[in-house]
Parts: structure tokens; C-alpha cells; sequence
């Protein structure tokens, strides 16, 4: 997030899209419901119609991957009618004309085609986005899990800097990470071409620094992905691959794609605190402490790291994953020693200039938003205050893009997944709690009233649902929460599994899969 | 700035204060069951009232602003008969179970009764009589034990926003319900036991396998393990088991939860946790012993890098790790097997 959690209740208008932010983030879903009791508006664009949505000033049920139509239909609006911010573009951004350039094809009747939502609405959200003294945007993986998911990103920023919703307070972007410690593992270069505090791997200097501190040989060039490992690991360039707490059997697009990417591995090891299904298919399975059986620090979505406190110890021989990383160092002959984690956390403090001022004496009382350059900075509460860190702020004028696979005659039903409140993602934990396994026992099809009367399919039943990559049998849910001819199913089931029918098809430029949306057939 | 006596001292404090903050500024403890700091004073318990000179009743010191040379007493005779008369009103009808109350060490109304003295109401006057709620899988709601407090109203109205409790019906036969006297379970009710926490008394419970008093338990502060929100929560702690989780009213949650959080600790025990390290010998998972795993994995490691090159080595990190985790995994496999193919869930 550019911007604090906090800052959300003084918004006067909040723009949620790609977000089920009541059920994913229930915490951040009450501080925008506190936000509009206290009057701010609410503009929610979303295939589904989300609980926020009944509260929306305007709600946008937007076909799944239309999200830079609809984006740019609103900046087609307001540029029409002067709502830009001319001073902030003028000040602190370029390549405007660019996107002057795009967004002008993009007239609000055009845009709600592409959409499939009425053209009034779309001017109706872009007045109350433009015209708000401090609008802030929070989006999620209904951006970022597509096939253009960089260009939906692109075009949430075109809009805040066209609006200068950016560098103050209850304003900017603000995507929501999905698991407690996601912003943390980026920032700690668990990516393949950044080390530490996004230092590229590329630059001779960022490798002679840590070449220094490590005293060792590092490589230069940028490692894999996810899904580019595994389909190295499906042509055998991959050999040995180590998963700590992942479930990629459950969690990843096309299940049977990733079976066989694991499979076709030399040797597996998976660190993790359940037998998942990935760690099934194992050759060593090391069993770890879970959260509240170790010391360390989690960062949040708005980057403030935060303490987290050993409660018990592990069941059995379980260890602390850290204890475990630093034991095998040892065993593979790299001397390593820390005698906690706040030794390990000194010496990212030292590595990573966004953390620089941190230490575990400091985050004792209250977590610390980076970046905190020194020790007696106080943390950053947003960002871009006064300058991006590029310098100037970079518009990109971003077409729509159809999804890889548009539904057709063999597959028409359009499938985007997702999360519900009671489970969290592949289950492993959740599933073993009493009452969160009994709220929501099983897997689950939502489909439209209408599609379902058209296929005769009543609540309950039991359907097949295939796509291209595999079949499942679900139960149907009647709903109009979805319309047409969206589905949704809650990837969170190993049993029906929903990315036994996803696509991995990727974003080129992040390699993000196109999990949210993939053509399906459903029958009874 | 104010000025304004308080038990004979005086005492600056903001215009904006009431005058239980400015007695807390001063390091004073006043008995409160309805104040909430988040919220607006409300004013409903009356525990909290002192004498102000020149008023004509005592006032509730949550919700009357301070005032220029204002003179307060907090613990004067009439003030302290006040409270006890309240005090009794509550426990005249309350079931005084005490001694089998999971709530006692930790319930406002026995402690604020130990300090005012109170034993019994004294009235023999009518008795509260309600069935409990037990829909809800995470929670009951004993009303038998309401003292109408209204900080789970405001809790879920105010502050979660989700509207699934309010007041039922008046006067004597008030009481907390979801509307036309339905259960939790057929209500909007969320299951963050956000109400729960904010119950001063015993009426709102979380369900626990295991019994424990209050005062058994530790607790230790720690960040929530599921989202990317980061609440901060309390985990009561009795021997080696987790027994429960309270928010903190701190940054970023300010005393919120979701059901994952204020519940979802219970996964800590589960018999299924993985507790010795596992190698598969004859297709089969069987258990090791740690040197035999470190020696297996790393065996492997150096193997493969000889005979492939680092880069037919790769990890997949955790966005469920800590930061220190994860620092040192992508250190053991860039500094240590030599590759950059590191990467994690990020995308997923």
C-alpha cells in the first residue's frame, strides 16, 4: 500500500476493484465500512456482487478482465470533463499525451460494452473518484491475476496520478497482500532478480555489497519464477527444489501441470508445519514450528514490520524454520550463526536500506512502516510524498486486453476464483479448526439464476465443471451474487479443486498467472 | 487548555477531554463497563459518575466534558454509595456463579464489586431468565449475564459495522438479540467476536475445549498469522497451549479481528502437525532423525551442483515465514548453492 491502513477512514472516496475486501481482509473491510458511516463514497468494480457492493454508491459488475476498459473509460471522463489534477501532472508526472492518446477511443459507451455495465455508471464513479478532496484505490488479485495483470496495475496508477491522488494522506494505491508475510518475502529478495530491499541482482555493485557481507560468490544473473521453475522442473532443468510452507499442489494454476512439474523433480524437500499435498510427494519432509511457536517479524500490507512472539514450543522435533535454514547451512559447510532471530533481523537492518533504522528494540512497542532509513526515523506512513522514486511519475497509456482464453461454443462459462471468510487459501490450517471447517465444509460452484435455469441445474446439485486442463465434480450454488455467464469457485478445496481447471497462462512482464479468469463448461 | 480540580489537585488538560480522561491523565482509576476509548462516551452503566460541585446530580464522567474550573471528586462518599447502589442493582440480577464462571479473574463486575465491597443486591426482585445462544460455533451468548452495557451493540455497529446485534425489546425485558429473536446462527453475524471481546462480564464467551481461569494464563503479543493486515493480537497462553486470542487496540487493528484471528489459532494442536522430519525410503515417507535429513538434503544439494550447476537448484520461499526466514533461505541458496532461482507465492 502507498498509504496506512488508518487512512482509509478518512477517505471521502474509496474505489475497491478486483477486491472481496470484507472476506479477504475482513479488518481493512470494517475500516472502510467505519469510512462510509462517517460519509465517504463507495465505488466497487467486481464480476461478483461482493457484500461491499450493497453498500456501494456505485457498483460496476464488470465482466472478468475488463478492468482496463473500465479504467480507461473513466479517464476518458475525465479528461472530458476537466476533472484532471493539471497541476500535479504538470508538476510531478510525464508521458501524459500517451495516455491522453489511449484513453480518447475509450468513450464511457464503449467502455461499458467492453464491460458489460451501463455507460452512466461509469461516469458516475469517475465524478466521485475525481472530484474527491482525498480518493483512495484499493485493489487486489482481481488486478493483478490476470494475463495483463501489469497493465491493470498500470492503469490503477494512470488514474490516481491523474486525479493527484497520490503523496498524501488517505489517498494512492493500495493493493492488499494476501498472506500476512507476502510484502516481507519481496522485501527480504525472495524474487529471483532482487536481493534484500529490491537491490537488483543485476547491478555489479549491489552483488559486491553483499558479496562482502556474505563473504561468498553470488551470481548475477536473475533466477526463475514460480511457474518458470516449474516448467523447468517439467523439461528436468530443475533437479532438486526446496518448498518452505507452500502448497503448490492446491494453490497454483492447472494442478496436473504442477503434479508433474514435482514429480519430475530429482529430489523435493518441503518444509512445513501439516503433510500437505505437495509435501506428499516429497523425498524429505522437514517439519516446522508455526507462527506462534517462534520469534521474528512480519511485515503487514503497508509495510509496517511487526513482532511476532514465541507463545509455546513445537509439537515434537519441529523447529523454527530459521533454526532449520541455519542448521543445513552448517551441515553444507557455510558457517552460520545466530543465536536468535533478532541477530538474523541486525543483519537485514545492515543489508536493506528500507529497514535500515529497525531493530527489535524498536519494534517492541509498535510496528514500524518502511522505509525507515535511520534509527531516529519515525517510519512512513505513505509514500511518494513530494516525488515518486523514479523522480517523476510515468504514465503509460495501456490497451484492453481480451483473457487468454475467451469463453467460446465448448466452453462457455467464464470461471474467476477467489477466497471466502472462512477458509484461508489451501486449507491447511483452516480446515483442522472446528468451527471455520463447519461454516464452510466443501467446495462450491456459484452460478447465475439464469444460466442455471437455463441448464436445469437446481441448488445442490452436483455438477461437472471442465476446462481445457482438467474436469472437477462440484456442487452448484445458486446465487446472484454472479450473472450471465460468470462462475465462481473458492480455490481453497484440494477436493473439487478449482486450479485443477485455471490457467497458467502468464502475464509476460511479472509472470503473474491468469487465475482469474479461464473459460469453463458446466454440466449437470 | 482546561484547568480544573480533580479530588483537590489541579490539573491541565485538552479542551477536547471528558472528564474520565482527564482523571486517567492524572493517573486516577475510575470504574467504567460501557466506556469503549474508541468510541463517543455513551454514558449507559453509570459506574463511572463523580461529583462535580455546583451540579445537581452526580454525572458520568465518560461523557461530560471538562470545563474551566471545574471542581471534581471521584471518590467521595456520595459518589462511592453511587456505585455501590449500582453495583447492586447488577448483581441483584445476575447469577452469582462465580466460583464456576469461566470469566471470573477477568470480569469487571467481580472485580469492581471486591473493590466497592458489594456481596448481594438485597432486593429480591424479578430474575432474567433467558435460554442461551449457542448457534454460533466460536461463541455463546449468555443474557442471563448481560448487564446491557451496550459495548457489543456498539462494537459490531460502530466499529465492525457488520449490524447483526442491537437492543430487544424495552425497559426490564431489554436485552441483547439479533432482530425477531433469532440465533447467531441465522443472522448477519460474521464470527469475529469482536462483541466477545468488548464483553466486560461473562454473557459473551468464546467456546474453549479446555477449561482454565484467567488467572492461569500468560499472555504474549504477537502478529496475526493469516492475512496481510497484521493485526496484533494477545495469545493467551495456559501451560504449553494457546487458549485464546485478544485484539490489541493498537496500530494497524485498533482492537479489531476477524473470526481467522480472534478463532483460527485452534489449527496449533492439531494432531496431524508434523512432528518429526520425514524421508522416503522404498516410495514410502518414513520418520528420520535430523542429522539423517540435514545429511540427505545437503548430500543431494552438493551432488547436484556438481554434476548440473547451481542453477538446476531453485526455492520456493514463504509468504507465511517471517522476514528472517526468509532472508535466510534466499541467502542459503544464493550465497551457499550459488543461484538466484529463488522465488515464492507472491504472484499467487
Amino acid at each position: 500500500m502507498t498509504n496506512s491502513i488508518n487512512e482509509l477512514i478518512d477517505a471521502d472516496t474509496i474505489l475497491i476493484i478486483g477486491s472481496n475486501t470484507t472476506e479477504n481482509h475482513p479488518v481493512i473491510g470494517a475500516k472502510i465500512r467505519q469510512a462510509i458511516g462517517k460519509g465517504a463514497k463507495l465505488i466497487v468494480a467486481e464480476p461478483r456482487e461482493i457484500e461491499l457492493a450493497k453498500e456501494a454508491d456505485v457498483f460496476l459488475q464488470i465482466r472478468p478482465g475488463s478492468n482496463v476498459a473500465l479504467l480507461n473509460g473513466m479517464m476518458h471522463v475525465i479528461l472530458a470533463e476537466g476533472w484532471q489534477d493539471k497541476a500535479f501532472i504538470e508538476e510531478r508526472t510525464e508521458g501524459f499525451e500517451t495516455l491522453e492518446r489511449v484513453v480518447k477511443a475509450y468513450t464511457p459507451e464503449r467502455a461499458a460494452q467492453l464491460c458489460g455495465v451501463k455507460a452512466e455508471d461509469i461516469v458516475a464513479a469517475a465524478r466521485l473518484y475525481a472530484k474527491a478532496d482525498k480518493a483512495s484505490i484499493i485493489y487486489c488479485m482481481g488486478i493483478t491475476q490476470h494475463s495483463n495483470g501489469v497493465g491493470n496495475v498500470m492503469s490503477v496508477s494512470n488514474l490516481a496520478m491523474l486525479c493527484g491522488q497520490l503523496g498524501k494522506a488517505s489517498s494512492g494505491v493500495n493493493p492488499l497482500r494476501g498472506q500476512n508475510n507476502v510484502q516481507g518475502a519481496c522485501d527480504m529478495g525472495a524474487l529471483p532478480a532482487t536481493l534484500p530491499g529490491y537491490q537488483p541482482v543485476s547491478k555489479p555493485e549491489v552483488i559486491a555489497k553483499f558479496e562482502q557481507a556474505w563473504n561468498t560468490r553470488l551470481s548475477a544473473k536473475a533466477g526463475l519464477t514460480v511457474p518458470e521453475m516449474m516448467d523447468a522442473a517439467c523439461r528436468g532443468d530443475i533437479k532438486f527444489l526446496y518448498i518452505m510452507g507452500e502448497n503448490p499442489m492446491v494453490s497454483d494454476p492447472d494442478t496436473a501441470h504442477v503434479r508433474h512439474a514435482l514429480t519430475h523433480t530429482d529430489f523435493l524437500v518441503v518444509q512445513d508445519i501439516f503433510l500437505t499435498e505437495t509435501a506428499e510427494l516429497a523425498d524429505v519432509v522437514l517439519p516446522a514450528a508455526a507462527f506462534a511457536e517462534k520469534d521474528g517479524t512480519f511485515s503487514n500490507t503497508e509495510r509496517r514490520v511487526q513482532r511476532v512472539r514465541k507463545a509455546v514450543e513445537a509439537p515434537g522435533s519441529a523447529k523454527p524454520d530459521w533454526v532449520i535454514i541455519m542448521e543445513l547451512m552448517n551441515a553444507l559447510g557455510y558457517k552460520s550463526m545466530y543465536r536468535d532471530p533478532s541477530e538474523i533481523f541486525d543483519e537485514i537492518a545492515s543489508l536493506t536500506p528500507s529497514y535500515a533504522g529497525m531493530s527489535y528494540e524498536r519494534l517492541e512497542e509498535c510496528g514500524i512502516q518502511w522505509p525507515c532509513p535511520d534509527k531516529a526515523h519515525p517510519g512512513t506512513s505513505y509514500l511518494h510524498k513530494g516525488a515518486f522514486s523514479r523522480g517523476k511519475g510515468l504514465f503509460k497509456g495501456v490497451e484492453h486486453q481480451e483473457p487468454v482464453e475467451p469463453t467460446d461454443e465448448q466452453y462457455p462459462f467464464a470461471l474467476t476464483t477467489g477466497r471466502v471468510l472462512y477458509h484461508y487459501h489451501t486449507r491447511t490450517m483452516t480446515k483442522r479448526v472446528k468451527g471455520l471447517e463447519a461454516k464452510v465444509p466443501e467446495s462450491y460452484l456459484e452460478i447465475s439464476p439464469s444460466a442455471a435455469a437455463e441448464l436445469g441445474v437446481k441448488d445442490g446439485d452436483m455438477l461437472k465443471v471442465s476446462s481445457r486442463r482438467g474436469e472437477i465434480s462440484i456442487k452448484a450454488k445458486v446465487t446472484d451474487r454472479v450473472s450471465g455467464n460468470v462462475v465462481f469457485i473458492p480455490f481453497h478445496f484440494a477436493e473439487a479443486a478449482a486450479n485443477v481447471l485455471t490457467n497458467s497462462a502468464l502475464d509476460p512482464n511479472c509472470k503473474t498467472p491468469e487465475l482469474k479468469v479461464c473459460a469453463v463448461a458446466v454440466k449437470k | 487548555m482546561v484547568n480544573l480540580t480533580i479530588n483537590g489537585q489541579a490539573v491541565q488538560v485538552e479542551n477536547s477531554f471528558t472528564i474520565l480522561q482527564a482523571a486517567e491523565q492524572m493517573g486516577i482509576s475510575l470504574p467504567t463497563f460501557c466506556h469503549d476509548k474508541r468510541l463517543t462516551g455513551h454514558g449507559a452503566c453509570r459506574i463511572c459518575v463523580v461529583e462535580v460541585k455546583g451540579a445537581r446530580s452526580l454525572m458520568t464522567a465518560c461523557t461530560v466534558p471538562v470545563s474551566e474550573g471545574m471542581m471534581v471528586e471521584t471518590h467521595s462518599p456520595s459518589v462511592i454509595e453511587a456505585r455501590k447502589e449500582i453495583l447492586r442493582l447488577m448483581i441483584e440480577n445476575h447469577p452469582l456463579d462465580c466460583l464456576t464462571c469461566a470469566k471470573a479473574g477477568a470480569c469487571k463486575l467481580q472485580d469492581y464489586c471486591f473493590e466497592y465491597d458489594v456481596k448481594e443486591g438485597g432486593y429480591q426482585g424479578a430474575k432474567k431468565n433467558y435460554p442461551i445462544d449457542d448457534s454460533n460455533p466460536f461463541f455463546y451468548l449468555d443474557r442471563n449475564k448481560c448487564i446491557l452495557c451496550g459495548r457489543c451493540v456498539r462494537v459490531d455497529n460502530e466499529l465492525q459495522c457488520t449490524g447483526a446485534i442491537n437492543y430487544n425489546q424495552r425497559g426490564f425485558n431489554t436485552h441483547i438479540g439479533i432482530p425477531y429473536e433469532r440465533d447467531f446462527e441465522a443472522s448477519t453475524c460474521v464470527s469475529c467476536g469482536n462483541c466477545v471481546s468488548a464483553c466486560p462480564v461473562g454473557a459473551l464467551m468464546p467456546k474453549s475445549d479446555v477449561k482454565f481461569r484467567q488467572w492461569e494464563v500468560r499472555t504474549v503479543k504477537t502478529t496475526c498469522a493469516y492475512c496481510g493486515v497484521g493485526c496484533q493480537l494477545e495469545l493467551k497462553v495456559k501451560g504449553n497451549k494457546v487458549v485464546g486470542a485478544e485484539p490489541v487496540e493498537t496500530e494497524p487493528n485498533d482492537g479489531l479481528l476477524c473470526v481467522k484471528g480472534k478463532f483460527g489459532y485452534r489449527f496449533l494442536d492439531h494432531p496431524d502437525r508434523l512432528k518429526t522430519p520425514l524421508i522416503r525410503k522404498d516410495g514410502k515417507l518414513a520418520e528420520a532423525s535430523w542429522e539423517e535429513a540435514y545429511r540427505t538434503i545437503a548430500g543431494k544439494m552438493l551432488e547436484i551442483k556438481e554434476q548440473h550447476g547451481p542453477d538446476a537448484m531453485g526455492t520456493f520461499t514463504s509468504a507465511r515465514c517471517t522476514n528472517e526466514e526468509n532472508y535466510l533461505m534466499q541467502k542459503l541458496f544464493r550465497a551457499v548453492a550459488g543461484t538466484n532461482n529463488v522465488d515464492h507465492c507472491a504472484r499467487l
